[in-house]
């Protein structure tokens, strides 16, 4: 039973407060020991072999010359390796397939795992994966991502793929003014500093996973399924997670990793390259976008839609819902959204970081800011004008939209006011300017959590939660959340995260995970503290008392519940260069209660800096010819360096909501929202060109002449 | 199988590497990086393997005392250099200016570029002291005199750092800080006035 | 990566004995591009000859104004160097604009010279690639070849030198010295690399087991003003889409001297020489260096994706060109 414990402290209140990280100093020191890194005696090495095709079957494998090699202990594949079942329903739904390794000799997409060579060496072990000779059966591919691709269809995910109200055509036509416009955003990939890496191994009967990863209960639950194990049987631990962004689920790796620790009955280690993350941890399907707006001249919307194609593989529907942003941000009387995929011989995408309103808010932002220059109204004032009072398509209440105070202080802290709308007019040497703004929102939810509280004898606390944190400084935000709750300063409170055995909790994604579980925190605290009060005396092994979210977290009434934004960039464009640089960026942000300034700033930062990424960099080539990745690794796929970020400023105002018992929204990923928005919006400013197709690259500058203002 | 290893063969050897003040002998592979002979052979995983091909920085050291990427340092042909590793950064219990301001200023996320960004600072500190120019250096004759460390220059010389992240801001902010305990007083006015400017 | 021998060499002679006339054998210095190239798989020697405690550290100044730089020099002393900074400032530069301080920490002057291109296919051991496994084809030229060639390319390979400070130095008419077996040799910079032809994978015209030495830098007056310009996809640690190594002396408004080179546009460091032609003599202004640069630029042979390269060097060239004479008028 959960409490809700909504009462004012009696001390001053810890969140809110500026923390440094509990595992601040393991992390400057290199003592934070990450998946990789955890040792084990007897430990044996994996190296997966992937497919070289894009489609066929294998035909054979030589793997008796491998076994033969130095060290080798071991070669699974399709022929030899145990059976999983992927007949089930996870954590987040039917699996993807693509992580049920060798149980079939079909390639659906080159970079596929055809095999896991083990040896007593990393050394050993790389040599004789890459020599491994596969023979396979080709056949032809289709890998090609376009947006009239004939076999496009809709599909219903975590949202309907399909809204509509009112007459489009008609309110098109009756519309004074009108922008129809198809933008595109490529392949992206994830790329978390630390490589996907797991551990198996077999522990009196019980199988022990040390992984890389952003939900110990989702990574077990599946584990469990996909190997008919009791879950009871089965722990997974992940102290310290190098990033994950969407990519730390159930992957190749971890299965392959389970596999030869059953078949070999000793602990193995599979860590995947910088080349293989390409292929196998998901990643984010190209878009292509049409949206069209048709307002009146004062800029009011008498009509949006916004249609989204996205890609996925032959053996799992993965959506990018990039259209449903425009269910939250804008209203019409005619109001369509479409949301469509189409099969390819590619890797299955998946979440990464704002799935669908990172590259959905791009199109939106970008059309919107299309419509106020031919409105000849600020884009800001155009925004304004169209606020909806409740969600255009759920027709539910806001519970609490402050985009219009965020698009206030912005404006003010940025000089919006000062602003010349004119395009193509501001000069710094061999620099054009330009600003640009842009609309952000992130849905803001809540998964049902558990977690323990125990008092002990010498007046501290532990608290435990299967949560993860993945650089999100949730350790830290979960420790200031107890602390309040139990009405003690930080310091005497200790939460260990990181281990399935702390019982079932939400994982660290979809901004949901700190939300979802300072509610369990926050609600164990309450109740050790009103057990507490009774004045028992503390035994040894101390008082625990355990939260359960699930009905408080069912009983929320529904509502429209997100975070939003208003995102400010400068930019300089060389246009005989084609160099963009990103001068100062700006965000604003109303996300619900902060729990630590701190690292609550770097959360909205990071966002920010992966816009930045996501308009100038980022870009994933795939070889028609081959089906695989050209320059799969970070000298090919660039992200933002150092050089790239100017410094950018982010903050936020109150947002408080009476209707939710924890307040806070969670802050991982609106900061990327509007973000390539505002900084294609400022380099229309600078230039008077509209770049469509991200990255804006240097080759797109320079190729966009006088008279094609369209990129 | 793991005996044969130790053998030693012409594909090995047995080395002694000069790690933090300390002397360690092992057998390697001779396909065994410096940063694999850290992480795997001698428990000293604080430098991290981002991308095993000198594209990230994470497995930044300092090689002689200066900063260098480990992933593609043969261990075999790092004997007989001085190797400086995050482990060996900090004064015993008082961390090195640049991890203190690094820990202050939450100048990481998930903390696994970390170790290679604050080794590369410090390397990249040292480079300055010593008057080398850089990329966004706007003249580099001997004669326009050492480069101010400005914040551009710290983001231009920090740049084979990556972090995914986006802990950029705040790692900026830490090395400026930590570069005005290590540099003369007039780089720190300089740096000072940049960050003002910015703002 | 294979198993392999590693020795350590002391001296030239014993290097080049060491390496001996083995196709299998390579050269160590910084290890930057090679240790990477045996972790793709692109190089699998069976024998590494260490040549980084080779007595060729050292940069001499000579007092003509000549430069002698050891093999061993690495990128971040080269650049540092007061000497290449005061005499030759677009080596400096060229330098500092590649890779990253903990690379260019590495990496040396040698190995620079000797850098594999970064082409995705070459680097990629699945695919196709002339230049990796003669005959199997370029997939570049039909799939992704938004970064390759646009002058001296053939069909067989677009790919392009990854390196900047060949660039600067091929501007600067260096000379590369090597040692053999049978004695030393040398080779200008300009005659170093091979044209692509249908032999994309023989790079440079050094004899098999040669040790390059150093690098003679020959006096140029010219070069004390010069500048090197990098244009990339994002604004550190990338390689170039295109760069321009540039060294102008106007006297009276008219160009005297000039030394021109482009990077990222071909398999090797192209020196502009038709460039270089059209402005001498000739007034120093942007009509002259459009001229210039379309001079370079009439040979150039875009493919689909990468026509874009033909107008960025051209504005390199009027843009830097421009600014290095605005400079001397002050």
């Amino acid at each position: 039973m959960t409490t809700a414990t909504t009462g004012i402290p009696v001390r001053p209140a810890s969140v809110g407060t500026a923390h440094t990280r509990i595992e601040g100093r393991d992390k400057v020191t290199g003592a934070a020991q990450y998946a990789a890194e955890v040792p084990f005696t007897d430990l044996a090495h994996g190296w997966l072999v992937l497919s070289t095709i894009a489609r066929g079957r294998i035909r054979a494998l030589d793997t008796d010359a491998v076994l033969a090699m130095p060290g080798v202990l071991a070669v699974l594949d399709h022929r030899n390796a145990p059976r999983v079942e992927t007949d089930y329903v996870g954590f987040l739904g039917k699996p993807d397939p693509t992580c049920a390794v060798f149980q079939h000799d079909r390639v659906p997409h080159l970079g596929w795992p055809v095999a896991l060579v083990v040896a007593e060496t990393s050394e050993q072990a790389r040599e004789a994966a890459e020599s491994l000779v596969v023979h396979y059966e080709q056949e032809p591919h289709d890998v090609e991502f376009r947006g009239d691709h004939p076999d496009a269809y809709p599909v219903d995910a975590i949202m309907p793929a399909v809204t509509g109200k009112g007459d489009l055509e008609a309110a098109l036509a009756a519309s004074a003014v009108v922008v129809d416009a198809e933008y595109t955003t490529p392949e992206e990939h994830h790329n978390p500093m630390e490589p996907h890496a797991a551990t198996a191994h077999w522990d009196g009967g019980r199988l022990e996973l040390i992984d890389s990863n952003q939900g110990a209960t989702w990574v077990l639950g599946d584990l469990a399924k996909l190997f008919s194990l009791d879950p009871a049987s089965v722990r997974v631990r992940s102290e310290h997670v190098g990033g994950g962004f969407g990519s730390k689920g159930v992957r190749a790796h971890q299965v392959a990793a389970v596999m030869a620790a059953t078949v070999l009955q000793r602990p193995v280690r599979v860590v995947l390259t910088r080349r293989q993350m390409f292929s196998l941890i998901g990643y984010r399907s190209p878009t292509t976008q049409r949206v069209r707006l048709g307002a009146d001249a004062d800029g009011r919307l008498r009509a949006l839609e916004h249609r989204s194609l996205s890609a996925t593989s032959t053996v799992h529907e993965f959506v990018e819902p990039s259209a449903g942003v425009a269910r939250v941000m804008y209203d019409a009387g005619a109001h369509h959204t479409a949301n469509r995929v189409v099969r390819l011989d590619v890797p299955t995408p998946t979440f990464m970081r704002a799935p669908g309103e990172a590259p959905g808010s791009f199109a939106l932002e970008a059309a919107v800011d299309e419509l106020a220059e031919k409105c000849g109204i600020d884009p800001i004032e155009l925004r304004l004008r169209n606020e909806p009072d409740k969600g255009p398509v759920s027709g539910l209440p806001f519970s609490g939209r402050n985009l219009a105070a965020c698009f206030r202080e912005g404006a003010r802290r940025f000089g919006w006011a000062d602003r010349d709308p004119r395009p193509a007019v501001r000069r710094d040497g061999r620099w054009l300017l330009g600003t640009g703004t842009a609309a952000a929102s992130f849905p803001s939810g809540a998964a049902p959590s558990t977690a323990t509280a125990t008092a002990h004898p010498d007046g501290t606390f532990t608290v435990r939660i299967s949560a993860a944190d993945i650089g999100t400084g949730a350790r830290t935000a979960l420790t200031l959340v107890a602390a309040d709750a139990l009405q003690v300063p930080p310091e005497r409170v200790h939460v260990r995260i990181g281990d399935s055995d702390f019982g079932p909790a939400m994982l660290a994604g979809g901004s949901m995970g700190t939300r979802s579980w300072s509610w369990a925190v926050q609600a164990a605290g309450g109740e050790l503290l009103e057990r507490l009060a009774l004045g028992t005396d503390i035994p040894p092994e101390g008082i625990t008392v355990r939260s359960d979210t699930a009905a408080a977290v069912g009983a929320l009434t529904p509502a429209e519940r997100h975070s939003f934004g208003a995102q400010f960039a400068e930019v300089a464009v060389d246009v005989t260069t084609g160099e963009v640089r990103v001068r100062r960026m700006l965000g604003i942000f109303a996300a619900g209660r902060i729990v630590n300034p701190l690292t609550a700033r770097g959360q909205f930062l990071g966002g920010m800096i992966w816009g930045i990424s996501m308009a100038l960099h980022e870009e994933a080539v795939r070889d028609r010819a081959s089906g695989g990745p050209v320059g799969a690794d970070l000298a090919g796929y660039h992200v933002a360096t150092h050089a790239d970020v100017p410094r950018i400023e982010a903050d936020w105002i109150e947002d408080t909501d009476p209707d939710d018992p924890v307040g806070i929204k969670g802050i991982g990923e609106i900061g990327i929202v509007g973000a390539a928005a505002a900084i294609a919006n400022a380099v229309w400013h600078a230039t008077g060109v509209r770049h469509r197709n991200l990255p804006i690259r240097p080759d797109r500058v320079l190729s966009a002449r006088a008279g094609a203002p369209d990129a | 199988m793991r005996k044969k290893l130790l053998m030693a063969s012409s594909a090995s050897s047995v080395i002694t590497l000069k790690i933090n003040g300390e002397k360690y002998t092992l057998p390697v592979d001779h396909r065994t990086t410096l940063l694999d002979a850290l992480r795997e052979r001698l428990a000293l995983t604080g430098t991290k393997k981002g991308c095993d091909q000198g594209q990230c920085g994470a497995c930044t050291v300092l090689l002689d005392g200066r900063r260098a990427v480990s992933c593609l340092q043969l261990a075999v042909a790092a004997e007989g250099r001085e190797i400086t590793t995050i482990e060996g950064v900090a004064d015993g219990d008082r961390l090195h200016p640049v991890q203190q301001a690094f820990l202050d200023l939450d100048g990481f996320q998930c903390g696994y570029c970390t170790p290679g960004q604050i080794c590369s600072a410090i390397g990249m500190i040292e480079e300055h002291a010593a008057g080398w120019p850089s990329a966004v250096t706007e003249d580099v004759r001997p004669e326009a005199g050492p480069p101010a460390l400005t914040v551009e220059e710290i983001r231009e010389r920090m740049s084979g750092n990556l972090c995914r992240c986006g802990a950029y801001v705040s790692i900026v902010e830490a090395v400026a800080r930590a570069a005005e305990v290590c540099v003369d007083d007039e780089t720190v006015s300089s740096v000072a006035g940049a960050k003002g400017a910015a703002a | 990566m294979r198993e392999f021998e590693y020795q350590r060499a002391f001296d030239v002679a014993g290097a080049v004995a060491l390496l001996g006339a083995d196709p299998d054998t390579r050269f160590l210095g910084g290890g930057t591009n090679l240790v990477d190239l045996m972790k793709s798989g692109v190089e699998r020697p069976a024998r590494l000859v260490d040549i980084r405690e080779l007595p060729l550290d050292e940069i001499q100044s000579a007092p003509d104004g000549s430069l002698r730089i050891g093999a061993t020099v690495t990128n971040g002393d080269l650049a540092a160097h007061p000497e290449v900074r005061r005499r030759f400032p677009a080596l400096a530069q060229a330098v500092l604009a590649g890779a990253s301080g903990q690379l260019r920490n590495m990496a040396t002057v040698g190995g620079n010279l000797l850098q594999r291109t970064r082409c995705g296919y070459f680097t990629d051991v699945t695919q196709p690639c002339n230049k990796r496994v003669p005959g199997t084809g370029c997939p570049a030229i039909e799939g992704e070849h938004h970064n390759h060639a646009i002058l001296g390319a053939s069909g067989h390979c677009v790919a392009v030198h990854p390196s900047d400070m060949a660039v600067a130095l091929a501007a600067f008419d260096a000379v590369v010295h090597f040692a053999t077996a049978d004695g030393p040799g040398e080779v200008p910079l300009a005659d170093f690399y091979l044209p692509v032809g249908d032999t994309p994978h023989r790079e440079t015209v050094l004899p098999a087991g040669a040790l390059i030495t150093g690098i003679t830098l020959p006096p140029a007056p010219v070069a004390a003003h010069s500048r090197y310009r990098k244009i990339r996809e994002r604004a550190s640690y990338a390689f170039a889409i295109g760069s321009l190594a540039a060294a102008l002396d106007v006297q009276d408004g008219v160009v005297r001297d000039a030394r021109l080179a482009l990077g990222a546009v071909a398999s090797r460091p192209w020196r502009a020489a038709a460039a270089e032609r059209v402005l001498i003599g000739a007034p120093a202004d942007a009509e002259t260096y459009v001229a210039a640069a379309d001079a370079e630029l009439a040979a150039a042979r875009p493919l689909p994706h990468n026509g874009y390269k033909v107008d960025l060097v051209r504005n390199l060239v009027v843009a830097v060109l421009t600014e290095l004479a605005e400079e001397a008028a002050r």
